[in-house]
């Protein structure tokens, strides 16, 4: 099985999700991760999508996406040709004996705190999954207490856009 | 010419009445209630007829209903029965077909219906009645979330929560169910917003900007699927539904004629190619012609037009005709692909393609010179050695081959038939002769056991100067034979033929092919030699209909001459047949198409499942 970024353009319209993700279901691909927010255009929402499936069975899932009469467009986004991120929040285990040592990975990872008690901190981290999942290993022997992660979110590189291709023709 | 999709203009139906002079010039739309809009989008779309059954959710728009005469609504008594009329309507006139039910279980019933509708390709608008826009959500009264339930088995659907919003769902659901790749489309529509008012504007602006279907195909793909065909031993056309539904027989007929080649019609496109045509070897698949099936499989080269290689005509799909180049037309790009791989993949409406496929194979033979007479003496051979045929049952009841056989050559190629799912369904694809497009109707894809009593009366609404049969088994027209009130009550006389061999006969004669004759729950106690429950003449006789018996050859062509003569009330005829027929030939489940099997112990052996 391979990753593949697939970024929609749609109409946001209520039971939309519901058509993504049961076609997804129905026809037996599994999301991955999903993210969903407003694009610039009112009316239109940007969907992004990790799928892990083969380049055949990903034909098919893209041309049944595309069916969907809400669904305005879909990309394939290519990981050199994009930026691809992931958000994540983590609370960890840090009292007066440990602190000073999970700040440096902070520091070491550019990630953030956001949020500081006696006995732990929330921390911030964005960044590809390579990057998330290492944090968290590093992480893990101070005792990570809970996550909270975005789906991966991913843009394309340069100055076109998803939307100025669909509305110039 | 390009691919590149453009969104579909708004048009309303050809011929239909345009928006009155006071819609219009004064400049002051007409006030309507959400009902009666409804009515005036379903009139100034073209439609004329619908079928329904009313429910608490709906009774705002069947009080308007009263109020108009240009729709004629069709009290059906089972909602399932009102989404399969719509179909069968739809299937044999190529009209959209309107069904119509009231919220909940209303709905729910339509859900077969819209499934059926949704695999078979067929343009059937439903239209349903949902609780008050304030009660959703909170479980009232007879409230499903019908949306929900059919998105897996619609091309789309709308909610309506607002009276202005009404012509514009309905309008779209009307295009969206009627271009590119025909489909089911629902609109679910409150009660409130079906008695509350608001200015009537037509035509209603569409919003759709994610649908473009694309119709003309790549020149280029063309011309070289043309060049293949030109220079291909062994082609063979795959015809699917797709062809009937595009209307594209006329083009076929030309192109057919034109290259020479042999032609295949799947069980979806029995009628889209003449059968009494020389190059049609017949319908390919599990129980298609032996020509069929192995022109198919021993072929160089198929041209699959508005087929999608389902499992029921492909076999084992990883041995499916090894040796063929594919050039796969297509309307829906997701079929192209799916279950094979195409060399040259084709978007484009059926009837332009084959058109297009045409001037483009004139040139290609300017230089090459095609030579398939090798392939057609082999095929010829094929047909002379196994034609269609079928034995006399040992029992000595009836063949039900042969009542089939003689229902198509009395009524002939311009009456409808409608058949059920199972044995008689096969046999019936098998044994009449079809020569026009939409005078077969059958559940294709979701193989509906009780589609055929309510899709003939569909038919004979559509149609109301054809014969329409409905060609059904014991089992299946008990699932649906309330319709028989329907058509009497209201003047629809279909004649139903019930090839009553008093069992689930496909699921018996696979119990008896390959579970060791172990006939588990297949007997149905309808036919000889049983109590007979129900009699079906007495039901017949019961709903107003001419009910006639038969159980001997001889009795055959009397019942159905006096059938044909019958037209003021449907007809029903028992035929008795032998429970011991199979449907010859057959390539079991899972394996190659070249183990098909001419007739039992008539072919290599296979293995069992």
């Amino acid at each position: 099985m391979s990753t593949h970024v697939l970024s929609l353009l749609v109409e946001d319209k209520p039971g939309l999700l519901t058509r993504v993700a049961g076609l997804f279901a129905r026809r037996g691909f599994n999301i991955e991760s999903l993210a969903v927010g407003h694009s610039e255009i009112p009316g239109l929402s940007r969907i992004t999508i990790l799928v892990d499936v083969e380049d055949a069975p990903l034909e098919q899932v893209t041309k049944q996406l595309n069916k969907l009469i809400n669904v305005i467009k879909i990309v394939e986004l290519d990981p050199s040709q994009s930026v691809q991120r992931e958000h994540l929040l983590v609370k960890v285990r840090a009292d007066n004996t440990t602190r000073s040592q999970v700040l440096e990975a902070v520091t070491l990872f550019r990630a953030r705190v956001v949020d500081v008690s006696t006995d732990a901190v929330v921390i911030e981290v964005t960044g590809d999954s390579g990057k998330t999942q290492a944090f968290l290993r590093v992480l893990e022997p101070y005792g990570i207490k809970e996550i909270a992660q975005s789906g991966l979110l991913a843009i394309g590189r340069g100055s076109k856009s998803i939307t100025e291709r669909v509305f110039k023709n | 010419m390009t691919t590149e999709p453009s969104p579909v203009p708004f048009a309303p139906t050809p011929g239909a009445p345009s928006a009155t002079a006071a819609d219009t010039a004064s400049g002051t739309p007409e006030i309507l209630t959400g009902s009666g809009a409804i009515l005036r989008t379903l009139k100034l779309l073209g439609v004329t007829d619908v079928f329904g059954l009313p429910g608490g959710a709906v009774i705002p728009l069947y009080d308007e209903l009263m109020n108009q005469d240009d729709i004629r609504h069709i009290l059906v008594r089972h909602e399932q029965g009102a989404g399969h009329a719509a179909e069968g309507y739809a299937s044999s006139s190529n009209r959209v077909g309107v069904a119509i039910a009231t919220s909940g279980p209303g709905a729910t019933n339509l859900v077969t219906a819209i499934a059926d509708a949704y695999m078979d390709s067929v343009p059937l608008l439903a239209i349903t009645g949902q609780v008050f826009s304030t009660l959703m959500g909170t479980d009232a009264f007879q409230e499903a979330d019908i949306v929900g339930i059919t998105m897996p088995i619609t091309k789309h659907s709308f909610l309506v929560k607002r009276p202005e919003d009404i012509p514009a769902a309905i309008a779209s659901a009307f295009l969206i169910c009627n271009t590119g790749r025909p489909g089911p489309v629902l609109v679910d529509i409150t009660k409130d917003a079906q008695q509350m008012k608001a200015p009537f504007i037509w035509p209603p602006k569409l919003d759709l900007p994610g649908y473009r279907p694309i119709t003309k195909a790549h020149g280029k793909q063309v011309q070289a699927a043309a060049a293949l065909l030109a220079g291909a031993s062994k082609p063979v056309f795959y015809v699917g539904g797709g062809v009937i539904r595009a209307k594209a027989s006329p083009e076929l007929l030309e192109l057919a004629e034109l290259t020479g080649t042999p032609i295949v019609t799947t069980l979806m496109a029995r009628g889209a190619f003449p059968d009494s045509h020389q190059q049609h070897l017949g319908m390919p698949g599990m129980h298609g012609t032996v020509a069929a099936v192995l022109a198919l499989q021993e072929s160089d080269l198929i041209i699959a037009l508005g087929a999608r290689f389902d499992d029921r005509v492909t076999g084992k799909a990883s041995e499916f005709a090894p040796n063929a180049t594919i050039v796969h037309v297509d309307v829906d790009p997701a079929e192209i692909g799916k279950i094979r791989a195409a060399d040259v993949p084709i978007v484009g409406d059926a009837k332009d393609v084959i058109a297009d496929l045409a001037v483009a194979y004139r040139e290609a033979i300017t230089t090459t010179t095609p030579d398939i007479t090798e392939w057609w003496t082999y095929l010829n051979g094929l047909r002379e050695k196994f034609p269609l045929g079928y034995s006399e049952p040992a029992d000595g009841l009836l063949a039900p081959q042969y009542v089939i056989k003689r229902i198509g050559e009395l009524t002939g190629p311009e009456g409808v038939y409608a058949a059920g799912v199972g044995q008689h369904q096969m046999w019936a694809a098998q044994f009449i002769k079809y020569e026009r497009p939409n005078s077969w109707l059958n559940s294709g894809g979701a193989g509906t056991m009780g589609y055929s009593v309510p899709a003939a009366m569909g038919a004979k609404v559509a149609e109301p100067d054809r014969v329409v049969w409905s060609i059904d088994g014991d089992g299946c027209f008990q699932m649906t034979n309330q319709e028989l009130a329907t058509c009497t009550i209201n003047n629809i006389p279909i004649k139903v033929a019930i090839i009553n061999n008093s069992s689930l006969g496909m699921v018996r004669q696979w119990q008896s092919l390959f579970y060791d004759g172990r006939h588990s729950f297949t007997d149905l106690n309808t036919g000889h030699g049983t109590a007979m429950v129900p009699d079906f003449v007495k039901m017949a006789d019961a709903y107003g209909a001419l009910g006639i018996r038969v159980t001997s050859a001889d009795q055959v062509d009397d019942a159905i001459k006096l059938a044909l003569a019958t037209n003021d009330r449907p007809v029903v005829i028992d035929f008795i047949v032998s429970r011991d027929a199979m449907v010859w030939p057959m390539v079991p489940q899972g394996v190659s198409n070249s183990f098909v099997q001419y007739a039992k112990d008539h072919a290599p052996t296979w293995e069992e499942e």
